[in-house]
């Protein structure tokens, strides 16, 4: 346990040290204010609440930046150790392969989780400011702690991948399609298979289940289906997608999918030759 | 369960791709015994280390590191007692020195207080604030050495430790190491210095394509190489040898030099024996010494030789 602690700082220390947290908390605040002051413009005075509708548009930002930054971040975890020689050092120490893992899943999971915090944090302050007194507070939070989940369960991916190639080079590679497939391949190709399908197959219930295997899309259900006032702005899913069964199966497929590669990842890296 | 060999290796195999490292290898170090690992490069020293410290798993054989198996589920905690210096040794750049040792020895679960002490000894305490990534090849060597050093291992592996650094620095490595030994360390270091092994004393194997093909004490391979002795003769005149060299005792060979040197080989075993002879029927010579076999004689001797099948 303390081995992980001490190699989870480490982690979450390097990425304060070359300024990796100052660029994704800037880059995630100022989305996330932009946001917050032009996404919510068009409402005028008779619009649905200004905090459902931030929430709704930075839904759609998170599920495209976290898995990005988190993939970023995680893909050289492994790999880069090994390529430069001080991974053989570390593994003669008192560690265990998979508490190497777990160390630096949890120290990147807390950086990112700190600037996906403090950026939408900041956007909150002046939500509040602009729209006191809003009924879906909860439905932000949600999103911010769904948000850090999100970027947990890409950082696991993301150690799949840098346990696998024997080049960073090739790491890097392998995560670019990875986020290609999960955040915008995916939800194409369901489309067109949607539309091909002419709902003969493809009834509401099966697609539900469909969007649930992809996390993205389990995080995008989470969100603007848990919500009444959200679903409301977010006026396309809402009647499909609405209700418990959605929520439960959003969070199931969010730890599944932090838990799996989680456990794929030690596994291949035990196997690992140094 | 008290482990009185600090490493054994039995039979053991490893293939990269379709090369044989180490082929059917057998090795053993007592508690407290070092050992010094020769041979050409790709011979398998690093190899074997990697082997014993469980970063790569034999294809056939097995390896126990004081009695565990180092690549198995109880090794973690043998890694205590276990210090090794990388033969690249790469670091965190953007650490300060002290910073590296400080993160090494929170890991080992030693006192964070010691590091400061440790770069003391290798000669870096004015250093510890400098970022790693600006040290020189030697004063990274140092770090490592110190890195090896935390928390007092019982079990030291040093691969080619001495490589980059100056003379100087070199002597007091193997200092630092004659202190260690004393201690009751195992120190199994590999390298190409012959000559500095030579006056380090301890027990030393060399390997061939994956092979162990000589293993012992200096004494030891010198017994078995069984290489002649050379005793050479000078005089300060010249020409004085030229004839006696015909008149050499059976089994000894002469060489003249040049006019004022003779240059006598015999069997080792001999050596008092003609030695006495020299001195009471030879007068022409004014000096003798005496040469032994080195280590870089008994290295190529025993390289030269084919693989035992």
């Amino acid at each position: 346990m303390r081995a992980i602690v001490i190699l989870a700082s480490k982690e979450f220390c390097d990425g304060i040290r070359n300024r990796w947290f100052l660029g994704a908390t800037g880059a995630l605040m100022v989305f996330a204010l932009g946001l917050t002051f032009v996404g919510s413009a068009p409402l005028g005075s008779v619009g649905v609440d200004r905090v459902a509708v931030t929430t709704v548009s930075l839904t759609s930002l998170a599920v495209f930046l976290l898995p990005l930054m988190a993939l970023l971040l995680s893909y050289d975890a492994l790999v880069g150790e090994v390529e430069r020689g001080t991974m053989a050092l570390l593994l003669t120490y008192p560690v265990a392969r998979w508490q190497v893992v777990a160390g630096k899943f949890i120290g990147q999971t807390f950086g990112l989780g700190a600037a996906t915090i403090t950026g939408f944090g900041v956007a909150a302050v002046f939500l509040a400011v602009l729209s006191p007194g809003s009924a879906n507070w909860h439905g932000y939070l949600l999103l911010v702690a769904s948000s850090v989940w999100l970027g947990a369960v890409f950082v696991a991916i993301g150690l799949v991948i840098s346990g696998l190639p024997q080049q960073r080079g090739a790491a890097a590679a392998l995560a670019f399609i990875v986020w290609l497939v999960f955040v915008v391949m995916y939800d194409m190709a369901l489309l067109g298979g949607l539309v091909a399908d002419q709902a003969a197959i493809i009834g509401p219930a099966l697609f539900n289940f469909l969007l649930l295997l992809n996390p993205a899309d389990a995080f995008r259900m989470l969100n603007l289906a848990g919500v009444e006032d959200i679903s409301v702005a977010a006026g396309l899913l809402g009647a499909e997608m609405a209700g418990g069964l959605a929520l439960s199966g959003a969070l199931v497929s969010l730890l599944v999918w932090t838990l799996l590669p989680l456990g794929l990842a030690v596994g291949i890296f035990h196997r690992k030759s140094l | 369960m008290p482990a009185k060999q600090a490493v054994c290796v039995r039979g053991v195999t490893k293939i990269f791709d379709t090369q044989h490292a180490l082929e059917n290898l057998s090795l053993s170090i007592e508690a407290g015994e070092s050992l010094a690992l020769l041979g050409h490069n790709g011979a398998g020293k690093t190899t074997l280390m990697k082997l014993v410290l469980g970063l790569i798993r034999p294809d056939a054989g097995e390896v126990r590191i004081l009695g565990v198996d180092p690549a198995g589920s109880g090794a973690t905690q043998v890694r205590q007692h276990l210090g090794y210096l990388p033969e690249n040794i790469a670091f965190y750049p953007a650490l300060s020195g002290l910073e590296t040792l400080t993160f090494y020895a929170r890991l080992k679960r030693q006192p964070v207080s010691d590091c400061k002490d440790l770069l003391e000894r290798v000669g870096l305490g004015d250093a510890g604030g400098k970022k790693v990534g600006a040290y020189s090849k030697g004063m990274r060597q140092r770090l490592g050495l110190a890195q090896a050093l935390i928390g007092n291992p019982r079990v030291l592996l040093l691969d080619e430790p001495t490589t980059g650094l100056d003379p100087e620095l070199r002597h007091s490595f193997y200092n630092i190491l004659a202190e260690l030994e004393r201690d009751g360390v195992s120190v199994i270091l590999s390298s190409h210095a012959l000559t500095e092994l030579e006056t380090h004393t301890r027990k030393i194997a060399i390997l061939r394509k994956g092979h162990l093909i000589a293993a012992g004490t200096l004494a030891e391979l010198r017994e078995q190489a069984n290489l002649p002795l050379h005793i050479r003769l000078t005089s300060n005149q010249t020409d004085r040898f030229i004839n006696f060299a015909p008149s050499l005792p059976a089994g000894v060979t002469g060489n003249l030099v040049n006019g004022h040197a003779l240059e006598l080989a015999l069997p080792a075993s001999r050596k008092m024996e003609i030695l006495c002879y020299l001195v009471g029927n030879v007068s022409e010579f004014d000096d003798l010494d005496i040469y032994q076999p080195t280590l870089a004689d008994l290295y190529l001797h025993f390289q030269n030789r084919s693989i035992p099948s």
